[in-house]
C-alpha cells in the first residue's frame, strides 16, 4: 500500500493548482440555470478548454491530456479545492462522452466530441419519462423506422431532463421495436434539442430555476448517423452511463472534501455553535476523508482492470447521503439566517436531490442487496 | 497512488483466516467466559507463532489492522489488544505470554489480568488484582487494577500517544471484522428463513437495513488502512468502525428475530464484543472531540 504520488502525478498537480489559483473567478457565478448564469458558465467552459482542462482524462487528440484516473481524481481535488465553477457541461462529458468512445462512429466522435469539450455544445440526458423514472424499461416513447429517409422518427414525451431549458442537444433511449418487452428493442438516439417537432419545456425546480425540462418529441427525424451503437442495442449501450453516473464520475471526493473543510470553517467562525453540531461537523469530515480513500481504493481496482460493478451503488448512498448531512449541518450553523440565500443554501437544495436523481436510492439498495450480499431478487411483475 | 493490500499482507491474513476459520474460536470463547481459558490460551499459543505478538514492533500497522480484523471476525478470546497493540509500543519490546493494561480514563480495567502473566497500568507493573466484574460481553473479563479506576494516570500511568493510537486502530480493525462477520452470518440467515411462504432476504425492509450495514463496513475499512498508513488520524477510523459495526449488531440482531436474542446463539459473541469495543480505548465522544481538535475548531 502506498498513497503517495509519483513524481509526474505531483507535476501535474502542481500544474493545475497553479492555473486554477490564477484563473478561477474570484467571485461564484450566478446560477448555470439562469440565463445569464448559462452563459457564464459556458464561458468558463471555453477558458478550461483553451488551457486543455475541461477534459483531462481525454485523448489528446480531442483536447484531453490522457490523464490517468489517479491524476483525474488529482485534478477533481485541485478543482474543488479551489472552489471552481460547476460544470454546466457536465452530462456530456461524463455521462455520454464515455458512451460515444466506447459505441461511437469516427464520424460521430469527431463530430460530437469537439464541441463538447469546449463547452460550445452543452448536452441535456432524456432519460425519465413521466411512467418510466426508477423503472426505467417501461418507457414508451417510440422510434418508428423511415427507410426512405435513412432513419428514424421520435415521438413521446421525456421528463426531469437535467440542464435541457437551455442545452444544445440532447441523448436518450426510445423502443424501437413495438415487439420487444422492456430492455429489448430499445435505441439510443443523439437529436439536437431544436429539431423540428421538439418542444422543450422547462420546469422550476425546489429552488426556483429552470434547472430540468418536459421534453416533447412529434414526428421528429433523427438520421441513422444520430443513432449511437446499434438499433435495439440501447439498453446495453444505456446501462454503461447509468453505472458512470452514479459511480465514480460525477461525484468525485474532492468536492466532499472541499465542503467538508469549508463546513470546518463555517465551525470555527460560529460564535456559539448549537451543542450537537461539533459531533456532525466532525462525522461529515470523516466521511468524506473515507470517500476520499475508498476512491482511491476503487481507482487502484480499476487501474489494474477491475471494474466498478455494483459498487457504484455502494458509493452513490454513500455520497449523496453525505452531501445532505453535510449541508443540513451548515444550515444549522448559519441559525436564524439559514433561511436566506447563500452558497450554503444552494449547496443544500442540490443536495437533496442526490439521493433521487441516476438511480433513487432505494434502487441502489436493492442492487446492493441484490448484486453484493446476493438477497432474492423483489417479485416483479 | 497503491491502495489495496500487496500480495504479502494478503497471504499474511489469508494464513491467519485459515488458522481461525478451523480452531472453533466459538467454543474457545465460550469457554473463556466461563474462565475455562485452557482453549483460549491454546490459541494464543498458536497466533503468537503465526507471529500476532511481534506485529507492533517487527512489522507495520496495516499488518496489525490485518490481524484484528481476523481477531473481530472470529471473536478471539483474550487481551489481545493489550499485549499485541499497546503495550510492545509503550514498553518497546514484545510481549512474552499474556499481557494486560489499565489505561485511565479510557481503560478503567484491566481485561483477563487473572489470565496474564503480567499486569500494567499504563507502563507500570502492578502486582495486586481486585475484584472481577461483569462485561456486555461475557468473554471480557475485567478486574480492579489498583490505580486503575478512576485515577486519572495516577502512578506512571501517562499513556503513550503512539502506543495508544496503534490500540484505537486496532480496536477499530477489530469492530470492522467483528461487523463483517455479523452481517455475512445475518445474510446466510435470511436467505434461510422463511415466512410468510418467502426467504425474509427477498422483503425490501430487510434488504434495505443490511445494504445500509455494507455501505458503513465498505467505507469504514478504508480509513482503517488509511490510519495503519498515517493518513488520517486512528480516531477517525475507531469512530467510523465503531458506528459501522454498531449498525451491524443492531441490524443483525433484528433481522435474526427472537432466536438472535438467546445466549446460546452464537450471535450473542459478537453483539457483545461490538457494544464492550465501541466504547473501549476511548470512547466515540473522545474521538469525536480529538478530531476536532485537530481541525483547529475545539
Amino acid at each position: 500500500m502506498d498513497l503517495s504520488l509519483s513524481e509526474s502525478e505531483l507535476a501535474f498537480q502542481a500544474e493545475a493548482r497553479e492555473w486554477l489559483a490564477a484563473n478561477v473567478p474570484s467571485e461564484p457565478l450566478p446560477s448555470m440555470d439562469t440565463e445569464a448564469g448559462w452563459k457564464a458558465h459556458q464561458e468558463w467552459e471555453a477558458r478550461l478548454a483553451e488551457a486543455r482542462w475541461s477534459v483531462v482524462s481525454w485523448p489528446r487528440e480531442y483536447s484531453g491530456r490522457e490523464a490517468s484516473l489517479v491524476e483525474w481524481l488529482v485534478f477533481e481535488e485541485e478543482y474543488y479545492r479551489a472552489g471552481a465553477p460547476g460544470r454546466v457541461s457536465q452530462n456530456g462529458i461524463f455521462l455520454l462522452a464515455p458512451i460515444i468512445f466506447d459505441h461511437g462512429t469516427k464520424e460521430q466522435q469527431d463530430r460530437f466530441l469537439p464541441t463538447m469539450a469546449t463547452g460550445e455544445k452543452i448536452w441535456a440526458q432524456c432519460w425519465s419519462e413521466p411512467e418510466a423514472g426508477s423503472d426505467l424499461a417501461a418507457l414508451r416513447s417510440t422510434a418508428r423506422r423511415d427507410d426512405e429517409r435513412g432513419g428514424w422518427v421520435l415521438n413521446g414525451q421525456k421528463t426531469w431532463s437535467s440542464r435541457a431549458a437551455f442545452a444544445h442537444w440532447g441523448f436518450g433511449l426510445f423502443r424501437s421495436d413495438a415487439e420487444a418487452q422492456r430492455h429489448a428493442g430499445l435505441t439510443y438516439f443523439l437529436f439536437p434539442l431544436d429539431a423540428d417537432g421538439i418542444t422543450v419545456r422547462p420546469i422550476a425546480q425546489l429552488d426556483g430555476e429552470a434547472g430540468f425540462a418536459e421534453v416533447f418529441f412529434e414526428d421528429v427525424f433523427v438520421p441513422d448517423s444520430d443513432v449511437l451503437g446499434a438499433p435495439g442495442d440501447g439498453w446495453r449501450v444505456a446501462m454503461s452511463t447509468a453505472g458512470n453516473e452514479r459511480g465514480l464520475s460525477l461525484r468525485s471526493p474532492g468536492r466532499f472534501c472541499a465542503a467538508a473543510d469549508r463546513l470546518v470553517d463555517l465551525y470555527r467562525s460560529t460564535e456559539r455553535p448549537p451543542a450537537a453540531a461539533a459531533d456532525r461537523v466532525v462525522d461529515a469530515w470523516v466521511k468524506a476523508q473515507a470517500y476520499r480513500l475508498y476512491t482511491w481504493g476503487t481507482v487502484t481496482r480499476l487501474a489494474a482492470g477491475g471494474d466498478m460493478g455494483a459498487a457504484g451503488s455502494v458509493n452513490k448512498v454513500f455520497w449523496s447521503e453525505l452531501d445532505i448531512a453535510l449541508h443540513e449541518t451548515a444550515l444549522d450553523l448559519l441559525g436564524p439566517e439559514a433561511e436566506v440565500a447563500s452558497p450554503w443554501l444552494d449547496g443544500y437544495t442540490f443536495s437533496l436531490s442526490g439521493p433521487i436523481y441516476a438511480g433513487t436510492n432505494e434502487i441502489q439498495r436493492n442492487i446492493v442487496a441484490e448484486r453484493i450480499l446476493g438477497l432474492p431478487r423483489e417479485v416483479r411483475k | 497512488m497503491r491502495f489495496v493490500l500487496d500480495e504479502d499482507q494478503r497471504d499474511f491474513a489469508g494464513a491467519l483466516e485459515s488458522l481461525l476459520a478451523g480452531a472453533d474460536t466459538v467454543a474457545a470463547a465460550r469457554a473463556w467466559a466461563e474462565g475455562e481459558t485452557a482453549p483460549g490460551l491454546a490459541l494464543w499459543k498458536r497466533l503468537a507463532d503465526l507471529g500476532v505478538l511481534s506485529l507492533a514492533t517487527d512489522a507495520t500497522p496495516v499488518e496489525v489492522a490485518l490481524a484484528f480484523e481476523a481477531l473481530g471476525r472470529h471473536v478471539v478470546p483474550g487481551p489481545w489488544i493489550e499485549s499485541a497493540a499497546y503495550l510492545p509500543v509503550a514498553l518497546g519490546r514484545e510481549v512474552e505470554g499474556v499481557a494486560t493494561v489499565a489505561l485511565p480514563p479510557h481503560v478503567p480495567h484491566a481485561l483477563d489480568a487473572d489470565v496474564a502473566d503480567e499486569v500494567y497500568v499504563g507502563s507500570t507493573p502492578v502486582t495486586g488484582v481486585g475484584e472481577r466484574l461483569t462485561s456486555v460481553d461475557r468473554t471480557r473479563r475485567l478486574f480492579r487494577v489498583e490505580g486503575g479506576d478512576g485515577v486519572d494516570g495516577g502512578g506512571g500511568a501517562e499513556p503513550s500517544r503512539e502506543a495508544f493510537d496503534l490500540a484505537v486502530l486496532a480496536c477499530a480493525a477489530e469492530l470492522l471484522g467483528a461487523g463483517e462477520r455479523v452481517l455475512a452470518d445475518s445474510v446466510t440467515y435470511v436467505k434461510q428463513r422463511k415466512q410468510f411462504g418467502r426467504e425474509i432476504g427477498s422483503y425490501q425492509a430487510v434488504k434495505h437495513a443490511l445494504a445500509d450495514v455494507r455501505i458503513a463496513l465498505d467505507f469504514a475499512r478504508p480509513l482503517v488502512h488509511g490510519a495503519a498508513l498515517g493518513e488520517v488520524d486512528a480516531s477517525a477510523a475507531k469512530v467510523a468502525c465503531g458506528d459501522a459495526a454498531y449498525l451491524a449488531a443492531r441490524t443483525g440482531l433484528q433481522v435474526h428475530g427472537a432466536i438472535g436474542y438467546t445466549q446460546e446463539f452464537d450471535l450473542s459473541l459478537w453483539l457483545g464484543r461490538i457494544r464492550a469495543l465501541v466504547t473501549a480505548w476511548g470512547t466515540p465522544d473522545f474521538h469525536r472531540g480529538r478530531l476536532l481538535q485537530q481541525l483547529g475548531a475545539s
